[in-house]
């Protein structure tokens, strides 16, 4: 029974126990449902698979297979990043806590009982059950909100001279607290109040300083805050729609309608909605990145306002593509989206700028290639930011030159190419999403040495050679015609299916290496149990 | 050593991948025994119309029991071209069209009163010759849906004769019948039902020019050099309403500012899922493809 309990305590109430059931799930639900598709189902594995598990698939109900598929997954990784922010930041131990019974409630039954409904058979309960798993989500994300709340003088941070913020506070007893009662947080990074469980050691003096206003607000925070609040805005955008196609299970894909130049209100909203959300998961992270690796100084301070105003504005371009202002929407989204790339801009140039300085702190006169090598030496630290700028050429570049150039030569082609482009570069954007959340989870898990470097640079060789591919083979018509494509088809899916297989079979390498430690009474669980993420930022 | 060797693989694979397809390769010829000049009686009444089955309404009709074959257009060509119907200009044929409506939306396409592209002259995946005077069907592709043939192609084909592209309605009623199944033939789709990527059947060769057509009629259950098919007409008993090539509709502006032209059926160039009755794809009217022909109604 001690076993079991202890395990569980693990499992379900620690930060890197809950983000290992989170991985898992992830990775067992794409191993089986990765063979029902594509090269696996030219193979005939889709029908052993079917036939095995006593799937139920019928063809008109393909959409909504999809759509709940979708959603599980990205349940999970909104769970996981859910995981990393409330370990990462201060805030009250009873909105951590709620926040993550709920969403972990919320994300496994969205996951079970929605793939249950989907996959085996039409069971109501079942499917009453993944809108209450997704309704608890929600739940988790307002309270999340509620929780990160930048405005609360108990996570204002000091003035660099030291001196409390909101003008009544003197500096905590340890220097670092910040105005109110001045109760120092045990680790670090007091913030009055009531003493709040604030490890992150986010103090003033020296280099560091973080993005804040004048009156000590958390810029930082702010931006996080800003993310989760419309996070929850957009949700309710799939939401509404979700509920008006789903009770007449008039289900679509929205790139099988992206031609059609007359939309519903609900048509939009929904292709609002799916945008929106990979955009904000792509932002959530990106502040998760830079917190663990504790980004700050100037470039923090540019950054932070940039991506809350990105976001604030991204957010409003989608969601007037539901009001008069659809017209004009995509404008208001490339202004709001470019003040966000430029935030992770940032957060790449100072990330790599310390790679190198740290790399080659015992050197006089470091050489280019010496930088070079200190720049890319740990793979975990490099890897995230390698991936955001891996990003352009994948998704952003991709999709700002189908923008350019989408009636002179993409709207020239079927529309069925023009799909394979769209859900091709979205699903290289959450494949990217999925490859920084498991550097940071490499590096939380504690590996090191060797096995540190070849986890790392896997991850960044496997997935860019996919990810590249699939690029290819996305913008494939502009170089080659339908006729003579199959020998690079070919060569591209040999290249997609290594990349993407090996990356499979590492993180399977993984989970079972995990698996085997919770059998331990004393392995690498029992550490991680005792320590939370802001205690490891920027180690 | 094993660097070397690994470079060499590499190599060898992109090379293989650069290397010229052979457009025209040498295929099996079999005679279906389906004829393409058949036609079929769809009689009025309503039918289930898309994926969410809405419940829709057709006049009587007629509509060919198989795509229309090469053979078939390159008479037309031939006849059109001897009276002045059709005409060579450059690297085209073509013909006149007179004009959509314009209503200066965004993405739409201004198409006029003039002379349209009906096919390419010199494609290289084209299935007919042109000598400069006369037009003629590459041996062994006779009886294979006429592909590399735009809008205006098709629509010039059956205006020739008559005739009209059938509509979208027409096309989904043909194709399904009375019922609510996703396939012509009912459903479940298996490699002996239709032509679709990576199906296996004699006219694929997925290691160099991949999936080509099958002969109009193919999947009626006869067995062709071992392989055996399935008889997947549709309840009103047409061929290839499912696979091989796309075939267009004669839907002009289904929604106004909408200048493509509908496609159904999916090809041997897609995976099944495309294959479903109601799944559209779209192009401008005067893209051609080598896996989108068409057929006429009347």
């Amino acid at each position: 029974m001690h076993f079991i309990k202890t395990r569980f305590n693990y499992l379900f109430t620690t930060t890197k126990g809950l983000i290992l059931v989170a991985v898992a799930m992830i990775a067992l639900e794409t191993a089986i449902w990765g063979m029902l598709s594509g090269p696996m189902a030219e193979m005939g594995v889709r029908e052993i698979v079917i036939k095995a598990l006593g799937m139920d698939i019928v063809q008109s109900e393909r959409e909504g297979r999809i759509v709940i598929l979708y959603h599980s997954i990205a349940m999970a990784v909104v769970a996981i990043e859910t995981y990393m922010i409330t370990g990462l930041l201060a805030m009250r131990e009873f909105y951590k806590k709620a926040v993550r019974v709920l969403i972990t409630v919320g994300y496994l039954m969205a996951m079970i009982f929605g793939m249950g409904f989907a996959y085996f058979g039409h069971n109501w309960a079942f499917h009453g059950l993944y809108i209450t798993g997704l309704a608890l989500i929600f739940f988790a994300g307002v309270l999340l909100t509620i929780a990160l709340n930048p405005w609360d003088p108990a996570y204002r941070l000091p003035s660099p001279d030291g001196r409390g913020a909101g003008g009544e506070g003197l500096p905590s007893p340890d220097g670092r607290g910040a105005g109110g009662e001045g109760l120092p947080s045990p680790v670090g990074r007091g913030a009055g109040g009531e003493g709040l469980p604030s490890p992150v050691g986010r103090g003033a003096g020296g280099e560091g300083d973080y993005a804040r206003t004048k009156s000590g607000i958390d810029l930082e925070r702010a931006a996080f805050f800003t993310t989760a609040l419309t996070t929850v805005i957009s949700a309710i955008f799939g939401a509404v729609p979700g509920s008006f196609f789903g009770n007449g299970f008039e289900v679509f894909l929205a790139e099988n309608i992206i031609r059609l130049p007359e939309k519903t209100t609900m048509e939009y909203s929904i292709i609002g909605h799916l945008h929106i959300m990979l955009a904000l998961i792509a932002i959530m992270i990106t502040l998760i990145i830079g917190r663990w690796l504790d980004f700050k100084g100037a470039w923090h301070k540019t950054a932070m306002p940039l991506m809350i105003l990105g976001c604030i504005v991204l957010n409003l371009g989608v969601w007037g593509v539901v009001t008069p202002l659809e017209p004009i929407a995509h404008m208001i989204i490339y202004v709001g989206a470019t003040p966000s790339m430029l935030a992770a801009l940032f957060l790449l140039i100072w990330s790599w700028g310390k790679l190198i300085k740290d790399g080659t702190a015992h050197l006089a006169k470091p050489t280019f290639l010496q930088k070079l090598a200190a720049l890319v030496r740990d793979p975990l630290k490099f890897g995230p930011t390698w991936q955001m700028l891996f990003m352009n050429f994948t998704t952003s570049g991709i999709g700002i030159f189908m923008a350019i150039k989408l009636d002179d030569i993409f709207r020239l082609w079927p529309a069925r190419e023009e799909r394979i482009e769209l859900t091709g570069h979205w699903h290289a954007l959450s494949a990217i999403i999925a490859t920084i959340i498991l550097f940071y989870y490499g590096d939380m898990i504690g590996l090191k040495g060797k096995v540190r470097q070849i986890y790392g640079w896997a991850i960044i060789f496997l997935s860019d050679l996919a990810l590249g591919a699939v690029t290819v083979f996305e913008m494939k018509r502009l170089f080659i015609s339908e006729a003579e494509q199959q020998p690079l088809v070919n060569l591209l899916m040999y290249m997609i299916d290594f990349g993407l297989g090996f990356l499979l079979v590492l993180l399977a390498v993984v989970m079972v290496w995990r698996l085997i430690d919770l059998f331990k009474p004393k392995g690498r669980w029992t550490e991680e149990a005792a320590h939370e993420l802001a205690e490891e930022v920027a180690k | 050593m094993k660097r070397i060797i690994l470079t060499l693989g590499l190599l060898a694979a992109l090379l293989a991948s650069c290397a010229p397809v052979d457009l025209n390769p040498p295929v099996p010829v079999y005679d279906t025994g389906v004829d393409p000049n058949a036609w079929v009686q769809i009689p009025a009444g309503e039918f289930y119309f898309g994926q969410h089955n809405e419940v829709a309404y057709t006049d009587a009709y007629e509509i060919m029991v198989t795509d229309v074959t090469v053979a078939q257009y390159v008479d037309f060509l031939n006849a059109a071209l001897a009276d002045g119907t059709v005409k060579i200009s450059g690297e085209y044929v073509v013909g006149f069209y007179p004009g959509d409506p314009f209503h200066g939306k965004k993405h739409e396409i201004r198409i006029d009163p003039g002379d349209y592209l009906f096919v390419p002259l010199n494609d290289p995946a084209s299935r007919f010759t042109f000598d400069g005077q006369r037009f003629a069907v590459r041996p062994g592709w006779e009886n294979h849906p006429m592909t590399n043939v735009s809008w205006f192609g098709a629509w010039g084909y059956c205006g020739y004769y008559g005739w009209r592209l059938p509509t979208e309605l027409e096309w989904q009623k043909a194709a399904r019948g009375s019922d609510t199944r996703p396939f012509p033939w009912g459903d479940e789709i298996t490699r002996q039902h239709a032509n679709f990527y990576a199906s296996r059947d004699p006219f694929e060769d997925m290691s160099s020019y991949g999936s080509l057509t099958t002969p109009v009629g193919f999947y009626n259950g006869n067995t062709y050099d071992g392989f055996q098919t399935v008889n997947a007409a549709s309840p009103y008993g047409l061929y290839d309403m499912a696979g091989n090539v796309w075939q267009w509709v004669g839907d002009v502006q289904p929604q106004e500012g909408f200048s493509d032209r509908l496609m159904h059926g999916g090809s041997r160039n897609t995976y099944d899922m495309d294959l479903r009755i109601w799944v559209r794809n779209s192009a401008p009217p005067m893209y051609y493809g080598p896996a989108v022909g068409f057929r006429c109604g009347r």
